[in-house]
């Protein structure tokens, strides 16, 4: 398990300034109209007080995706591909949980002195990045759902995707002459035969929980309202679906919920005891990236009006000045 | 009158067989690259997916192949016909500085043997700028052939197929203008999707503009490099009075972008950030400071007279707009979980190889073809 770095927050703070230096105005004047979530959207919860760190969603990850095991170049000595190690995303990992670390780590979701567990994988944006820049349309979210896929057999690896994402989600395979991205896709080859994603169906205590995101939103208003230290009967797998709820108690949560604003919106939510930067999740404003990129293309190439009127014009002048100085375009080579 | 002519020079010196051995070098990893992919030549990881393959050889390549765009619309577009004479080889560095851009984004592409899909109408993916570039990247590098075809038709005497050409010309040049104004500022729109991912001192709004203002005054510097450049090593006659006269619209383009540059620094409130100590900042100040001298070299009479004063401040103009373009690709940006890049160096002699088969082809070309004011080149 990674730790997370402390220069990831620091380069957190970095982004803000970011977002606060391009003025807001022009910026959303520029930028189309934000998309808006599908009511039948699906997405997860993932409850970084409840996650215990067991890794059980990255390993049914791995088996329900095919997905090779990792083992980094420190621990080949012991580790003969026997247990998969992934410490971070990559070509061949699509989910992973790394661990926030602090002082003499004691108690579990304490920024001070403490420790924390967080889950990373794609957050399927309500306005996706990758679905913006991919000049193929190997990327696409679905309409009712809003699950973010990718079709290998269209994509030419051009690997805007992995550079646009402001989560750091689609990763390439460079290891393979053949390599293709890989992001989490909600493992909709399993909700076809009725399944949810294996990472949620695994989870033991619920930190992974599946759902519409609707039922996820007011499960995170209930959890939130209440007051810390009340029991609370944390639903596990599928939200609604009648599976033993795990029998806990409500924590103490930081304020806010990340992913319900962030780049216009996730269908992906964290809940978590420890500030979300410090957990190595990206701070990340609230326009969606694609929105200001498109509205900028669509303001200058509406109808193609205006390379069409520079067309005309550039052409106008071109045939006027090629005609003056016919003498000097068509010299004639006396080598021949 | 002013006619183009072959130059009369052996095809085969120390200079060629030294490019020739760097370009079967860049081969070899290629080949290496297609049998093991990727990661088995170049440093790029899922922190910086986009290495020097993507940055020095398309995005920086293109630019220094913006000679044609910058001549054509000098000359057709504002008629200044009497620069004619540097038209021919700074559309022959353009064809090959974009069609080896072209080919450098084969090789970077992870799944090139699809990339026909990008031509396959229902997969065009209209929002994406990417999708733009590509298209409009390809169709300039058509055009720009049948801008120099000329020099073939009039190698071979295909004198009417060159009528038939010279009647339509005025679409190719109009093209050959519109073209790189679409994807040079698109090639700045690119970054827009990166928000929160590159520093504030490369992005603005207006990275568009800066993109193809900076592409246009790079355009005019390669010409006047490579003017001076030809005239030297092959002791022909100088062409510094033409490209002193020319060098003054050069000057101004460049103030132009520094006072957009900057201006825009100064209304978003960013520039306090380029007052903090880190490698990022520092080649900020390295970039600007290139585009200063310059606009300095080109806006003064003094330096404008000067060919050395001149030829320096073209180099500078090159640097400064290569750099720009390397920190906003990849110094500027801020990469997730703590991944750092350098290219390797297979990777960095992919590159140099690709620069390599420029210039052979370049120099194949100009000793082959009507390309060079053949008055100079006759001599």
């Amino acid at each position: 398990m990674t730790e997370v770095d402390r220069r990831d927050f620091l380069r957190g703070a970095g982004f803000a300034t970011a977002a606060a230096a391009v003025p807001t105005e022009a910026s959303a004047a520029i930028a189309r109209p934000p998309k808006q979530i599908s009511p039948q959207a699906v997405g997860m919860l993932y409850d970084s007080t409840l996650c215990i760190g067991c890794k059980a969603c990255v390993a049914a990850c791995k088996e329900a995706n095919k997905m090779p095991a990792e083992v980094p170049a420190t621990l080949t000595g012991w580790n003969e591909n026997t247990w998969d190690s992934a410490e971070d995303l990559s070509g061949r990992t699509l989910n992973v949980i790394k661990v926030y670390r602090n002082g003499t780590a004691e108690q579990k979701d304490h920024e001070i002195n403490g420790f924390a567990f967080v889950k990373r994988h794609c957050l399927h944006c309500v306005d996706p990045s990758c679905v913006s820049v991919c000049p193929v349309g190997a990327m696409q979210k679905d309409a009712a759902t809003g699950i973010v896929s990718y079709d290998p057999d269209v994509c030419i690896g051009c690997r805007y995707c992995v550079y646009g994402c402001p989560f750091g989600v689609p990763q390439f395979d460079f290891s393979s002459a053949l390599g293709k991205i890989a992001k989490c896709e909600f493992c909709r080859h399993l909700q076809k035969d009725g399944k949810i994603p294996a990472c949620c169906d695994v989870c033991p205590t619920g930190a992974s929980l599946f759902g519409p995101v609707k039922e996820l939103e007011r499960e995170i208003e209930r959890r939130t309202a209440a007051a810390p230290g009340t029991p609370y009967q944390f639903p596990r797998g599928k939200i609604g679906e009648n599976r033993p709820p795990n029998a806990a108690t409500i924590p103490t949560y930081v304020k806010g919920v990340y992913g319900e604003h962030e780049a216009g919106g996730t269908q992906v939510r964290y809940l978590a005891g420890v500030p979300f930067p410090k957990l190595g999740l990206p701070t990340v404003g609230r326009q969606s990236p694609a929105s200001l990129s498109e509205g900028m293309q669509h303001t200058i190439y509406q109808w193609l009006i205006a390379p069409l009127v520079a067309f005309v014009g550039f052409a106008f002048l071109a045939r006027r000045n090629l005609a003056l100085h016919h003498d000097d375009d068509a010299p004639p080579s006396k080598e021949g | 009158m002013s006619t183009a002519a072959p130059l009369r020079r052996s095809l085969v010196t120390p200079t060629t067989l030294v490019l020739v051995a760097l370009v079967v070098i860049a081969f070899c990893f290629l080949l290496q690259r297609f049998l093991f992919g990727l990661g088995a030549v170049a440093n790029i990881n899922p922190g910086y997916p986009w290495g020097i393959w993507v940055v020095v050889d398309v995005i920086i390549g293109t630019a220094f192949g913006c000679g044609g765009f910058a001549m054509a619309l000098l000359v057709y577009i504002f008629n200044r016909g009497q620069y004619h004479p540097l038209m021919r080889p700074a559309l022959l560095s353009g064809l090959f500085g974009y069609t080896l851009g072209g080919f450098a984004v084969i090789f970077d592409l992870g799944r090139y043997w699809q990339a026909y899909n990008l031509l396959l109408p229902w997969h065009a993916q209209l929002n994406s700028v990417m999708f733009e570039v590509a298209l409009c990247v390809m169709a300039y590098v058509v055009v720009l052939w049948i801008e120099f075809s000329p020099a073939f038709l009039e190698r071979w005497g295909f004198a009417a197929i060159k009528r038939v050409l010279d009647r339509w010309m005025f679409v190719i040049v109009a093209l050959g203008v519109l073209l790189p104004t679409m994807h040079q500022s698109s090639l700045g729109s690119m970054l827009l999707v990166m928000e929160y991912r590159l520093s504030p001192l490369w992005f603005t709004l207006w990275l568009p503009a800066l993109f193809v203002i900076s592409a246009l005054a790079m355009g005019y510097a390669v010409v006047m490099f490579e003017a001076t450049v030809v005239s030297k090593t092959f002791s022909l006659p100088s062409e510094h009075a033409l490209i002193s006269k020319m060098s003054i619209v050069v000057g101004w383009i460049t103030v132009a972008w520094l006072v957009l540059r900057f201006g825009d620094l100064v209304a978003r409130n960013a520039l306090p950030l380029a007052f903090i100590g880190s490698i990022s900042v520092f080649l900020f100040w390295v970039e600007n400071a290139m585009f200063l001298a310059a606009a300095l070299v080109f806006i003064t009479p003094a330096g404008r007279a000067s060919q050395r004063a001149s030829f320096l401040g073209a180099v500078a103009l090159l640097a400064g707009g290569s750099l720009y373009r390397l920190d906003a690709y990849l110094i500027g940006y801020q990469p997730l979980n703590n991944w750092s890049y350098f290219p390797s160096v297979p990777e960095l002699m992919v590159s140099i190889g690709v620069v390599a088969l420029e210039v052979l082809l370049y120099l194949i070309f100009i000793k082959t073809l009507p390309v060079l004011h053949g008055d100079a080149a006759r001599r």
